[in-house]
């Protein structure tokens, strides 16, 4: 029998992929130039409401802890008072999570001694911010050996402002 | 004469399959890496670090960021202002919010503030955004490997 062969038998049907490698190309060099690595970052809040007569006082609400932060010339941390009590070790800010670990006696979650309690950071004006931050990770928590985060004090707040 | 060459017809091709897949590969991986919202991080504020600082989630509603440099100016948005500027520079936003029938207080001002600053004028950022009834604040620290 006569083998009827269709017209278009044997022809590879291919399409031409240039547009697309070139788009895809275009859009590789767009994302490549707008990529910024940059370090995960994260907030601590602090508490500053507008005025003070605002609401009612809590009576649960233990007295502030004080924090006395003073500077040299030149910015840098010279000494650091917890109440009257002066850290004096080689860091103070592992003696001062000791310190707040020892009054909190890590009690901590709704209703515990660490909600109820307050920091208050006297820091001098010209203070690098960075030891404020190292004072604020202090007593705001620690990571333990399972490297969870165990919370201490939340309630964070600045006195006011000292001149100069 | 027997020494005439063969021509063949077929055109010479390769396989761009590969190419593609890795083309695509790297399309999808550069744009789930992409983040829009970095762009508020500006590369001169060497943030401190803290081994407590962990992403914030869900992300802040109305965040204002102020960024101190370690010269103690203000960046927000593209605009550099001294501490002096900054409270029209929050007016602004606080016009911003009200137009979304927001009170400033519903408003979260995220402080990034370099290391090198001065406490006093983060306070002092603090004290201008609170008389415009500012209330929440954050302060923003680098996550530190333990």
């Amino acid at each position: 029998m006569p083998r009827i062969r269709s017209k278009g038998e044997g022809e590879r049907v291919t399409f031409d992929m240039t547009p697309m490698i070139d788009c895809c190309f275009q859009l590789i060099i767009f994302f490549m130039l707008s990529l910024k690595i940059f370090a995960s970052e994260g907030d601590f809040s602090i508490k500053m409401p507008v005025s003070k007569s605002e609401g009612p006082v809590d009576p649960t609400q233990l007295p502030p802890i004080k924090l006395r932060m003073k500077a040299d010339g030149s910015g840098r941390l010279v000494a650091l008072t917890m109440g009257t009590k002066q850290l004096s070790s080689s860091d103070p800010f592992a003696e001062l999570r000791r310190e707040v670990r020892s009054i909190i006696k890590d009690d901590i979650g709704p209703g515990s001694s660490g909600s109820k309690q307050e920091v208050e950071l006297d820091c001098d004006a010209n203070l690098q911010y960075q030891y404020v931050m190292r004072a604020i990770s202090a007593v705001s928590g620690y990571v333990d050996s399972n490297r969870q985060i165990v919370k201490l004090i939340e309630k964070i707040k600045f006195s006011p402002r000292r001149q100069g | 004469m027997f020494g005439k060459p063969k021509r063949t017809s077929s055109a010479v091709t390769f396989d761009m399959t590969p190419m593609i897949d890795c083309t695509f590969q790297l399309v999808i991986f550069f744009m789930l890496t992409l983040n829009f919202a970095n762009d508020e991080q500006n590369e001169m504020i060497r943030l401190p670090s803290s081994e407590l600082a962990k992403p914030t989630e869900p992300p802040w509603e109305f965040p204002i960021t102020l960024q101190v440099t370690s010269r103690n100016m203000v960046i927000v948005g593209s605009e550099q202002v001294p501490i002096s500027g900054l409270r029209s520079v929050l007016q602004r936003e606080r016009a911003a919010l009200e137009r979304y029938n927001r009170a400033p207080s519903h408003a979260t001002v995220i402080i990034r503030a370099d290391r090198y600053a001065k406490t006093g004028a983060v306070q002092e950022i603090i004290e201008i955004a609170q008389s415009l009834k500012f209330e929440r604040f954050v302060l923003r620290a680098k996550e530190k490997e333990v």
